[in-house]
């Protein structure tokens, strides 16, 4: 097992790991914690990035990601003031149910995906590299219009939510 | 021991996926339940970037680069939405918010 | 088009259109001129029509070229109709009286109608109405013949409900169209019966067919002819449908002479002789059919035909209103025709139309002219005496009751003769009817004549009547000529030419007065001795009496004749009895399978169905995201399940 292989191991051990606190965590069922180990999880796939060589990209996940969403997550914690969630009953049937369809489509995708490709042959050797200039200069060019738009979205997104803060929407 | 490739990327990104929408359907914070969403869209973008790898071009990584924009744009508006929804409401607890149903 | 004279013929049927429809369009306000244009239009289709009498000379037929008109498919089932024109001696002759009475009709009625609000209207129907008599006259095929058979439908229901704001005109016009459709369904039904048999709506192709193979029409054969004949029963008002014509006197009186006398119910014969052929064929019927098995379309129509000219006649003898009485009279005298058809005797028939429109017109004509003198009075028991004042309008009218009697030597005896000589070879139970109806028609006519224009006035409008005026008069003396003279000048041997009868060895002119005692003498002896019994008994009862001295002799059968038989109460009756048990059937399926199960039921299953799925709308959102998830999982499966 080579290094680049034990290291993505050790990173999809703990996106998975951390994944699955931020969806159920037996000791604390507090929206912090759970927030917490989102940024944990993000930590993790960045590495994976890493590992596939985007990393531009894992940059912006660490920035944007755990960075700019995670505080806003937070910051709306604390603005509601919402301290843990009340100790209402897990419902076993619903929550049964649930994990039963989220686990048929897992077992569909996975086993489609063990059948169809050829396990064991690995990546191809690497030509093209994510670095912020390469990324850059596509952006630019081939996807200048898109890009635009997104600026547009952002500042919709933007109006939207003012819009939305405003305390009496007259 | 076999080699790492495509499929144990696709893998991660699947398990992933199903863990976030798992945590949408049972959970009932609104917050967490964004969060569980924030987890799928991630899923996403792993699969995006391993297929991007997988056929050496960068048109993929520029898809996640669009869907993080996006994301952070639908977190900004959801985040405006819950709040509006809690003072209104005085609740982020999805069982609480019902008044839809007849 | 007018590259030959055929072509003319087009001209002749497309005037009076062109007339209805300029009067329509442009000159409705201008009721003078509406007038003259319509009688220019009906005088210059008369003078063609005398251009092609000359045309026609010793030929059989003339062929105009006809334009394609529909075709369906191809091959043997396939559909193909024309409008052509087919002038032959047949329908020249009726083309002949169509405009010819219809001139001096049209002419009268500038006076006759003097002063009516709607005269332009009056005359825009009475143009529509011969255009529409044309057409079927000159048709070339059963399915134009159909259209304008329709057609004249529609101008005699406008012209019956003329005056459509008194109710009764209103209903007449009703009763009319409504008892027409009626026969006009089997006559459809024959038409199409016919094309599905022989493949071809044309006459001279069926008859072609038929001549041939008369075993064409096969086991339908009885029955596609009694279909056709249920046509003519509408249109010529033959028993049991004969209750419209009557009715229809609510028109005015020119319409009641051109159209309710002389040429549209004509039509019915017209049509049965245009289409004898039909009635040639081998006569069977369908097994599921057995008492239609060995009887002959020809059989029912003779005995129809009878059955209406006796009943009608005897309906005739206690009416008391000028106009029914000759309109109780029409009906005798159609059934007299469609007898002649019915024992093979076509040519006999369209002789006895030919007559009869010339002195029925006339009798019609002379008729308007008593109700025009004394003010719309149509009682004959409040006329009288009037004689000394409509000298014109009486010494005519005699010579129509004179004619339709069969007096020799008038128009009508040669006819009638001709008709009763026939039967006497064919049956001798219509014979004897025929002789009968013979009498009575002769005791109407004289008890109309003793006591409306003999004896003394018996009515205030009557001791004051004028001679009406000329625009009047002239048409009366005109259609007299015709009505003398009718019967010797060879109209039978004309018609005879297409229908098949032997041409008669040349007869001297002289000699044509005297035939009918040479050529049945028995049958001629018949007429002549009932129009004597029938004339001294009308004399012994009605000269001078004060008042029907007839429901005192015969008493409640007086009644039944004035009453016709109760044939309109029965049909009331009937009518409401059908009506009232299809409504309640309607009723029930309106109420329990419309109402009940299907708007009920739809009503009920979609409110069952959304108060089912209002239980999956919970409202958690939990429950949605679970649904979609598992939706999402199968649809998974699905797609990668191949």
């Amino acid at each position: 097992m080579s290094a680049g292989d034990g290291f993505f191991y050790f990173f999809a051990f703990l996106t998975l790991f951390f994944g699955v606190l931020v969806v159920y965590n037996p000791f604390s069922r507090n929206p912090v914690t759970s927030a917490m180990f989102l940024v944990l999880t993000i930590l993790s796939l960045a590495g994976l990035f890493l590992l596939l060589n985007a990393f531009f990209l894992a940059a912006v996940q660490v920035l944007v990601y755990a960075g700019a969403v995670i505080v806003l997550f937070l910051f709306v914690i604390m603005l509601l003031d919402i301290k843990e969630e009340e100790r209402r009953k897990i419902r076993v049937i619903s929550a049964g149910t649930g994990f039963l369809a989220v686990a048929a489509i897992a077992f569909t995708i996975i086993s489609r995906l063990i059948w169809t490709t050829r396990p064991g042959a690995g990546l191809p050797a690497a030509t093209v590299v994510g670095s912020t200039a390469e990324l850059g200069t596509i952006l630019f060019q081939k996807f200048l219009l898109p890009f635009e738009i997104l600026s547009l979205l952002l500042l919709v997104a933007m109006v939207g939510v003012i819009l939305l803060s405003k305390k009496d929407l007259k | 021991m076999m080699k790492v490739g495509l499929e144990h990327y696709l893998t991660v990104s699947a398990l992933l996926f199903c863990l976030g929408l798992f945590g949408v359907i049972a959970r009932r914070n609104l917050l967490v339940i964004y969060m569980c969403l924030e987890l799928m869209l991630n899923a996403a973008n792993l699969a995006f970037v391993a297929f991007s790898r997988f056929n050496n071009e960068l048109n993929g990584q520029v898809m996640v680069f669009f869907i993080v924009t996006v994301a952070a744009a639908e977190v900004a508006v959801g985040l405006a939405l819950i709040v509006a929804l809690y003072r209104k409401r005085q609740t982020a607890h999805v069982e609480d918010l019902t008044s839809m149903k007849l | 088009m007018f590259d030959r004279p055929e072509n003319l013929a087009w001209l002749i049927l497309l005037l009076p259109l062109f007339s209805a429809v300029a009067i329509m369009l442009f000159t409705s306000k201008l009721s003078k001129l509406s007038a003259r244009i319509s009688i220019a239009a009906v005088v210059a289709s008369f003078a063609l029509s005398l251009v092609f009498f000359v045309l026609l000379g010793q030929t059989e037929t003339i062929q105009v070229p006809a334009i394609n008109w529909i075709n369906v498919g191809t091959g043997p089932g396939a559909l193909s109709v024309e409008i052509g024109l087919k002038v032959d001696h047949l329908s020249l002759l009726m083309m002949l009286i169509v405009t010819g009475v219809g001139s001096l009709i049209h002419i009268y009625s500038y006076g006759y109608m003097q002063g009516d609000r709607s005269f332009s209207r009056y005359f825009a129907s009475l143009s529509l109405f011969t255009f529409s008599m044309l057409g079927i006259v000159l048709a070339n095929n059963f399915f134009q013949m159909f259209v304008f058979w329709e057609l004249v439908g529609i101008s005699s229901y406008l012209l019956i409900g003329f005056w459509y704001e008194k109710p009764s005109a209103a209903d007449a016009a009703k009763k009319a169209f409504l008892t027409n459709r009626l026969g006009d369904f089997g006559f459809l039904l024959g038409i199409i019966m016919i094309w599905g048999l022989v493949g071809s709506v044309q006459f001279d192709h069926i008859q072609q067919r038929l001549a041939t193979n008369p075993g064409a029409l096969g086991v339908y054969s009885t029955l596609a002819g009694l279909l056709i004949f249920c046509g003519a029963m509408g249109k010529s008002a033959q028993f049991p449908l004969h209750v419209w014509l009557p009715d229809a006197m609510e028109g005015p009186t020119p319409v009641s002479a051109l159209i309710h006398a002389a040429t549209m119910v004509a039509a019915g014969v017209y049509m049965l002789c245009r289409a004898f052929f039909v009635f040639q064929a081998t006569p069977a019927a369908p097994v599921w059919f057995p008492w239609l098995q060995g009887v002959s379309a020809l059989h029912v129509v003779a005995w129809i035909g009878g059955i209406t000219a006796l009943l009608a006649a005897l309906m005739a003898v206690q009416q008391n209103d000028i106009k029914r009485i000759l309109a109780y009279s029409t009906l005798s005298q159609l059934g007299y025709m469609v007898m002649s058809v019915g024992l093979s005797g076509p040519a006999h028939a369209m002789f006895h139309l030919t007559t009869h429109a010339f002195f029925k017109a006339l009798l019609f004509l002379g008729a308007g002219s008593v109700i025009y003198a004394v003010h719309h009075e149509q009682d004959i028991w409040r006329m009288g005496g009037l004689r000394e004042k409509l000298p014109i309008t009486f010494w005519t009218f005699l010579l129509g009751t004179l004619a339709l009697c069969g007096l020799p030597p008038f128009s009508g005896f040669y006819s009638k003769d001709a008709i009763l000589g026939n039967a006497r070879h064919q049956n001798t139970g219509l014979f004897i009817i025929g002789v009968f109806v013979a009498i009575l028609t002769t005791f109407y006519m004289f008890r109309l004549i003793f006591v409306a224009f003999l004896g003394s006035s018996r009515s205030e409008a009557s001791s004051h009547a004028h001679e009406s005026p000329r625009i009047m008069t002239w048409p009366l003396i005109a259609l007299a000529v015709p009505t003398v003279i009718g019967g010797i000048i060879g109209i039978e041997q004309f018609v005879g030419k297409n229908l098949g009868v032997a041409e008669e060895s040349h007869v001297a002119f002289m000699d044509r007065f005297t035939e009918p005692f040479n050529h049945a003498p028995l049958a001629a002896i018949a007429g002549l001795g009932a129009v004597l019994f029938g004339g001294l008994l009308a004399y012994a009862l009605y000269a001078n009496a004060p008042r029907d001295p007839l429901p005192g002799m015969i008493g409640w059968f007086a009644k039944a004749m004035r009453n016709r038989f109760y044939f309109d109460e029965f049909y009331d009756w009937l009518i409401a009895r059908t009506q009232g048990a299809l409504s309640n059937f309607a009723q029930i399926i309106d109420q329990w399978i419309i109402g009940g199960l299907f708007i009920k039921g739809i009503h009920g299953t979609t409110e069952f169905a959304g108060r089912a799925l209002r239980l999956a709308q919970s409202g958690s959102l939990q429950t949605y995201s679970f649904l979609f998830a598992a939706g999402a999982a199968l649809l998974l499966f699905l797609f990668f399940k191949t």
